[in-house]
């Protein structure tokens, strides 16, 4: 089961990787220098890490039958708390706290609409989706505020042979991993998110469960958030992760998570995550004209989506001899 | 029983004809070379243990499964249906055992859904209406077409599906557990309809686990037991005990076993549940209730009497207004099914699809939810305790596949329901409350289950037993409690207790019997 869901985005990532070295040959050379790894691939890396780690809260938001279109204002919001915090203050490491305080905050108050209030999760999160960039903006007071901040820096554009904001990815990833799979948090997760009622009546604390994927979407978009205002020394309230939520769905989607709820795939997500920076890499590397980006992007999309439909899949199989008839 | 003595006309071509069909699901043959015929103008029954392959048959020839060998002939044309689709065009209808309706939208919606009336090219809603009410007149339900489907109780909802089904002009009309949620009058009601359609000369394939009604209603019956055939007979021709050896393949001594569990104890103990003055307006009428350590009370009443409702109130799953609940004689604030769970109170709904399972879990992951549940997230139940309880209750139940790894969703119904069981089991509960425990499953599991109910009061455990089956119910039970429009009405215990006698009282003549 797993291994067929995970085959598509696998071929396609691959597919993606071969075409970028048709046209550019030296797309796998990597040299270090200073001691850091440099590369198209550790481009591709540090690029991605950002939209990896929204997909990962996603992915269990996505588990529990919900989805989270809010984590690109939030990732806005984070940038914005921390880069004002540093302009004013100096304070990095307080900023970058005090951010993802408030993420979790807003990720309580994305929980407490959908599991509480009962308030549909599309609906509950758009609140906050254009809410929340109403909020980055009152904290910048309208501006783009630069920081200029050696601690900051590293997060999203610091190294330690990788670059540092994939290695906060992977450990999320990882993290993640373990946490769900080592106690028994993704069973439950995947209960809630395929029966809520019988989980109920089993004694899952469904509630709680949910309000909690909530939170750490929301922290998980904080740190996204911070990576992506690092990374540029500044915080910009309207573009910061703009279309981020769409970029993580679709990390999801592709990874073989169904949108229904119940099972999730952690290494599906991070396939996902890798084939859409890809993706964005390659337009640039292939010469697609910026203008038409998007419209490349959505058609390599809609392929491996339609490879993993179930009713595609089953035309694909080596169909069964039948005798007579039809 | 029967109206008149059919019997198969043999020189009557057959109106579907099934030949060496055979179904492969990963590691299981489904159904193996099965041969079927299907005559015009006879009801004729499908009988056979969970897992005998009746579904599938029954998908084979709808198309949902596809076949891998053999042949179906529809009017001795060789088809091939890809999906149910196709097979209703061509005339051939189903009513699944699981309500498959809408229940968000209108009655009038589901009954002409995919076919509703136009006009300008916009769904006529009047039209719709006046249609539904006329095809619900026909089966003689009357229900206002434009209601919401979901406010009415399952019982009516599975005459409108087969309101629905009758909607096309259906040339095969297959009724696949078709009254397993229906009360005594609208079984009747509904084998009215089926006989209409049967001289109509509609062909009738009619699965049920009710031996009464296939007896009632059946010209003929194919038995299939681990996806064969094992006969086809004529119905008046066969004996009931044939019949049922013929489908469970062994002996009955199951059954035996727990008929003549007849010596019934009279617990002296301190009751382990006190309900007092418990009740929820238009749930339940406030009642009063005992239930004492290794006793089996039975809730008998009919579809809608309340059963499920008392059922939900003991568990904290609808939370009481009135009255109080003393457990172990401490006074027990129920808010919810986890209050119930920690103080050892399990439940297992009638509803296992919405309320029972996680359909897409595997059999160990249904199995230790509640377990899991109950020690929070953080201590997973270890992989190795797990499997031990999975290959402990497999064993212990019977359940089939021996697969902790299966699918539950794949399980035919009555593993479905020992999977749901052993989640409980596994809790180690004071207080079993069971709701339709034996709904929709076959004779032998049906057996398992009681003789599991009354080893469990045996060793202890308190058992609240529901069933729309007096027979079971009286059988299994040490106490009956009647239940009559959503009240408490009387309560009787004893060895003397008949079927009858609480047939008397759900009726209404409660003097007779002494409460």
């Amino acid at each position: 089961m797993t291994r067929s869901r995970l085959l598509w985005p696998l071929l396609a990532l691959v597919a993606l990787l071969l075409l970028n070295l048709v046209f550019t040959p030296s797309f796998f050379a990597l040299r270090i220098q200073d001691g850091h790894l440099f590369g198209s691939l550790v481009d591709i890396l540090r690029n991605g890490a950002p939209t990896l780690l929204i997909a990962l809260g996603m992915t269990l938001v996505i588990a529990t039958r919900g989805i989270d279109l809010s984590v690109g204002a939030v990732a806005a919001i984070a940038g914005a708390v921390t880069c004002t915090h540093i302009a004013t203050t100096g304070d990095a490491i307080g900023g970058m706290a005090l951010a993802l305080g408030l993420c979790a905050v807003l990720g309580l108050w994305n929980g407490f609409l959908v599991s509480v209030i009962g308030i549909q999760p599309i609906i509950a999160t758009l609140v906050l989706m254009t809410a929340g960039r109403g909020m980055a903006m009152l904290v910048t007071e309208g501006q783009i505020v630069t920081v200029n901040n050696d601690v900051f820096a590293k997060v999203g554009a610091g190294f330690l042979v990788l670059p540092i904001a994939i290695l906060i990815s992977l450990a999320v990833l990882a993290g993640v991993a373990l946490l769900t799979r080592r106690t028994a948090l993704g069973m439950l997760i995947e209960a809630v998110g395929v029966n809520p009622e019988a989980s109920r009546l089993a004694g899952v604390r469904s509630r709680t469960i949910i309000w909690t994927v909530y939170v750490f979407s929301a922290l998980c978009a904080g740190v996204a958030g911070l990576m992506i205002a690092s990374n540029v020394n500044a915080a910009d309230a309207n573009n910061a992760g703009l279309w981020i939520e769409m970029d993580a769905i679709l990390a999801v989607v592709i990874g073989g998570t169904s949108l229904a709820g119940g099972r999730y795939s952690l290494t599906g997500t991070l396939i996902g995550a890798l084939v859409i920076q890809t993706l964005t890499t390659t337009v640039y590397t292939i010469g697609v004209p910026p203008e038409t980006t998007l419209v490349f992007k959505a058609a390599v999309v809609i392929v491996v989506c339609l490879l993993q439909a179930p009713r595609l899949t089953r035309t694909f199989r080596v169909p069964v001899p039948q005798k007579a008839g039809a | 029983m029967l109206a008149d003595e059919r019997s198969a006309p043999s020189d009557t071509a057959p109106l579907v004809e099934l030949q060496g069909i055979t179904v492969t699901f990963p590691g299981v043959k489904a159904l193996d070379e099965v041969d079927f015929r299907l005559l015009p103008g006879e009801v004729h029954a499908l009988l056979g243990e969970n897992g005998a392959g009746k579904s599938t048959l029954i998908k084979a020839l709808t198309g949902v499964h596809a076949t891998d060998a053999g042949e179906i002939r529809l009017a001795g044309v060789p088809v091939s249906f890809h999906g149910p689709a196709q097979a209703q065009d061509a005339g051939i209808s189903t009513v699944y055992q699981e309500v498959n309706l809408c229940t968000n939208l209108s009655v009038a919606e589901n009954i002409l859904l995919g076919r509703e009336p136009r006009r300008f090219g916009a769904i006529d809603g009047r039209a719709m209406r006046a249609r539904a009410a006329e095809l619900l007149s026909r089966i003689g339900l009357h229900i206002d077409p434009g209601s919401a489907l979901g406010s009415h109780p399952i019982a009516v909802q599975q005459l409108v599906a087969i309101a629905r089904a009758v909607a096309v002009d259906a040339r095969v009309l297959i009724l696949d557990e078709p009254t397993s949620s229906l009360d005594a009058g609208e079984v009747a009601e509904l084998f009215r309809i089926v006989r209409v359609l049967r001289d109509e000369g509609v062909a009738i394939l009619f699965v049920s686990h009710f031996l009464d009604q296939v007896y009632e209603i059946a010209d003929r019956l194919t038995v299939l037991r681990n996806g064969k055939v094992v006969g086809e007979y004529a119905t008046a021709k066969v004996g009931r005990l044939e019949l049922v050896r013929a489908m469970i393949g062994r002996d009955l001594t199951v059954l035996d076993e727990v008929e003549r569990r007849s010596e019934r104890r009279v617990p002296s103990e301190e009751p382990l549940l006190r309900a007092e003055n418990l009740g929820r307006a238009g749930s339940i009428a406030p009642f009063d209730l005992e239930l004492h350590p290794g006793e089996v009370v039975g809730v008998a009443g009919l579809l809608g009497s309340g059963r499920t409702e008392l059922a939900r109130l003991l568990f904290g799953a609808d939370r009481a207004d009135s009255g109080h609940v003393y457990f172990d004689g401490k006074i027990l604030k129920l808010r919810g099914p986890r209050s119930a769970i920690a103080h050892g109170i399990a439940f297992t709904s009638e509803d296992r699809k919405a309320e029972g399972l996680v359909a897409d879990l595997t059999v160990r992951d249904n199995l230790i939810l509640a377990m899991q549940a109950a020690r929070g997230w953080a201590r997973q139940v270890p992989r190795r305790t797990a499997d031990e309880l999975v290959a402990k209750y497999v064993e212990a139940l019977d359940i089939r596949p021996a697969d902790a790894d299966a699918v539950v969703g794949t399980l035919s119904g009555g593993n479905q329901q020992k999977v749901l069981l052993a989640r409980w089991l596994v809790t180690r509960p004071k207080l079993l409350i069971l709701d339709e425990p034996t709904r929709g499953i076959d004779v032998g599991a049906k057996a398992q289950i009681q003789k599991v109910v009354a080893d469990l009061a045996a060793e202890g455990m308190a058992v609240v037993f529901i069933s729309a089956e007096l027979e079971e119910v009286v059988r299994v039970s040490d106490r009956v409690v009647v239940l009559r429009d959503r009240r408490k009405i009387a309560e009787v215990s004893g060895t003397e207790v008949t079927v009858d006698d609480v047939v008397a009282l759900i009726a209404g003549e409660a003097e007779k019997v002494p409460s």
